[in-house]
């Protein structure tokens, strides 16, 4: 039992960072029905300049804000200056996806070259080794603190959509376009924000990610594969969904890892997701696609 | 543009002589190539026949019958590892390179099963979490794997006094150029149309008489039986195995030849496979910016030439054609 408690809280730690690289990538698909596989990398980038910064010696929090505000600042510019010339050049959904990827190369290409390839250890200011005791259940101060800023980053998150003004102009941009249009919503700045939305968050994680892993150019690109799963999980265009299906990832995958094998627990979240899609393809929370000829 | 009168000519590859003349001569300087060509580039030129197999396949899928599929990588590894264990216990390379595409075939339709039901996105990334997953079990299981020192292949033994590079160089050119040409007969064929209809609107096939089921998991399973070829091809050639060369970049330099060659083009593969393949001998001393160039061209073609260096060529021919007219 205390075993069972154990994986589940580490799990829980790790699940919400898949929680917050799945809300980003619900929060695109859902405004602009784009698979967003630059989100790793742009993760990623934006996790080296924090590196970067602390390297001139900035201090903790500053270097991450700037960091996060990067993230937000390189992906809106790929929207403005990729995206909206592409859909006007009437780019189909696949070319937009395919779009994506190409950015992800090329931010990947950049990073190894300024970044160096050569796996780091990334300081950051909870310890990893500095443990918590709760009866019989040990808990390191890094993971404690992910769970915090996940659930806090999430709360915030929710807040944002909900109850202000600019959330509403999110949901009508992602509910119908034109609609939104023709009511005065500046649909295109609501776009670019979700874009920036979306990288601050990814960023989030790769920072509280970095210190438990070593930091090289590919090293979001599990985590952000998982968040993918988290997503699928959850439902690609429910923004609860992707919360809920990140938890659930990454609890069943502790324990799979705890009582199974260690040595698969990485591939569980791939029979996940095409187990999910083959029964239920919109997801445990997501809404049904219907579709017309 | 050209009047067609008959089914017959309707199939036939080749319409014009002058066209006969350019595609005998481009053939001919292929096959004379490691005449004059240095040994470097015939090795090159080998790589990229290689690729081409796979290259076409994924066109199959994506270009033609517009299924996305980011697995491709699962399928080179299931083949090429298929072809490693078959021609170690003495299987004769022939046979054993029919049974790498099988093997790779068999997952393919395995994996098609989703695309009955999922679109797009959704089919790009279950595609995504099964080239992930073989690549896990290739990792983490040495049997399958060949252990720590990857799995040792016997190279082909050259024949007729060539010598290993030249010998190489031929007979992946004549693997290749079948490929070729029984790509160019799957899209004159029925197949090939019902690939093109499904693309176009899959309901609107069904409704006229294509049986869907078929003959989208017929498009998995012929994409990833080239792609399981290109995979007992390339372990043949390199002589060992090992999982990490079938990684998720794998897949994407597959996905960017199709893209930055042309969608739904044969000539548009053989240009792409180049193409990824040339860029990182070209830019050996940034082994960095490989991506960047991927990238970029990828961003560059997608918004300015949605049908990739084909499409430029096609359009390059058609204007010198027509030429003081436009």
């Amino acid at each position: 039992m205390t075993q069972f408690l154990q994986y589940t809280i580490s799990g829980l730690s790790t699940g919400s960072i898949y929680a917050l690289v799945a809300l980003g990538l619900a929060l695109i698909y859902r405004s602009t029905r784009i698979l967003h596989f630059a989100h790793g990398d742009i993760t990623t980038a934006g996790t080296f300049f924090a590196f970067a910064l602390l390297g001139l010696n900035l201090h903790y929090w500053l270097a991450f804000i700037l960091a996060l505000l990067f993230g937000a600042v390189l992906a809106m510019i790929f929207y403005f200056c990729v995206l909206v010339p592409a859909q006007r050049r009437e780019a189909t959904q696949l070319g937009q996806i395919i779009l994506t990827v190409g950015l992800g190369l090329i931010l990947q290409g950049l990073i190894s070259y300024f970044g160096g390839t050569e796996p780091q250890s990334f300081p950051f200011p909870l310890s990893d080794t500095k443990l918590y005791r709760f009866g019989d259940i040990v808990i390191s101060e890094l993971s404690l603190g992910t769970f915090g800023i996940g659930l806090l980053a999430c709360v915030l998150f929710y807040l944002l959509v909900q109850k202000t003004r600019i959330g509403l102009a999110m949901r009508a941009t992602s509910e119908n376009l034109p609609a939104a249009q023709t009511m005065g919503i500046p649909t295109r700045g609501i776009l670019a924000l979700s874009w920036g939305l979306a990288a601050l968050l990814g960023v989030l994680a790769g920072l509280f990610l970095a210190p438990t892993l070593l930091l090289d150019p590919f090293f979001m690109l599990e985590p952000f594969l998982k968040g993918f799963a988290a997503a699928i999980l959850g439902g690609l265009n429910s923004l609860p969904g992707a919360i809920v299906g990140g938890l659930i990832l990454g609890v069943s995958e502790s324990l799979a890892g705890g009582f199974i094998s260690i040595a698969f627990k990485n591939t569980f979240a791939f029979l996940i997701i095409i187990l999910v899609l083959l029964v239920r393809p919109e997801g445990l929370l997501g809404e049904e696609f219907k579709e017309r000829v | 543009m050209d009047l067609i009168e008959t089914y017959k000519e309707e199939l036939q590859l080749i319409r014009k002589p002058w066209t006969r003349v350019w595609v005998g001569a481009f053939v001919l300087a292929l096959l004379l190539l490691p005449w004059y060509a240095p040994e470097h580039i015939t090795y090159v030129f080998t790589i990229i026949f290689i690729y081409t197999i796979g290259v076409q396949g994924q066109n199959l899928l994506i270009g033609y019958t517009g299924q996305i599929s980011f697995g491709q990588a699962g399928f080179l590894a299931i083949g090429a590892f298929t072809f490693g264990h078959l021609s170690r216990i003495g299987i004769p390379w022939p046979i054993s390179l029919i049974c790498a595409g099988l093997a790779a075939g068999l997952f393919g339709l395995v994996v098609g099963f989703p695309s009955l039901r999922l679109k797009g996105p959704y089919l790009a990334i279950a595609t995504l979490g099964f080239g992930v997953a073989v690549y896990q079990v290739f990792v983490n299981s040495e049997v399958l794997s060949g252990g720590r020192m990857g799995l040792i292949i016997q190279k082909l033994s050259p024949l007729f006094g060539l010598s290993r590079i030249t010998f190489n160089y031929y007979f992946n050119f004549l693997i290749a150029l079948v490929f070729t040409l029984i790509s160019y007969n799957i899209i004159s064929s029925y197949m090939g149309r019902a690939f093109i209809a499904i693309r176009d609107n899959d309901i609107a096939a069904e409704v006229i008489g294509v049986n869907l089921t078929r003959y989208k998991l017929l498009s998995f399973a012929v994409s990833s039986f080239y792609t399981g070829v290109q995979g007992g091809l390339y372990g043949l050639f390199l002589g060992y195995l090992e999982p990490n060369m079938f990684t998720f970049m794998e897949a994407i330099t597959l996905f960017v030849a199709v893209i930055i060659g042309g969608l739904a083009s044969i000539e548009g593969s053989i240009m792409g496979a180049a193409f990824v393949i040339l860029v990182p001998q070209v830019f050996s001393a940034y082994r960095e910016m490989v991506p960047v160039v991927y990238g970029v061209t990828i961003i560059i073609v997608l918004i300015f030439e949605p049908f990739g260096l084909y499409g430029r060529w096609f359009k390059m021919r058609l204007y010198f054609r027509n030429w003081p007219f436009r």
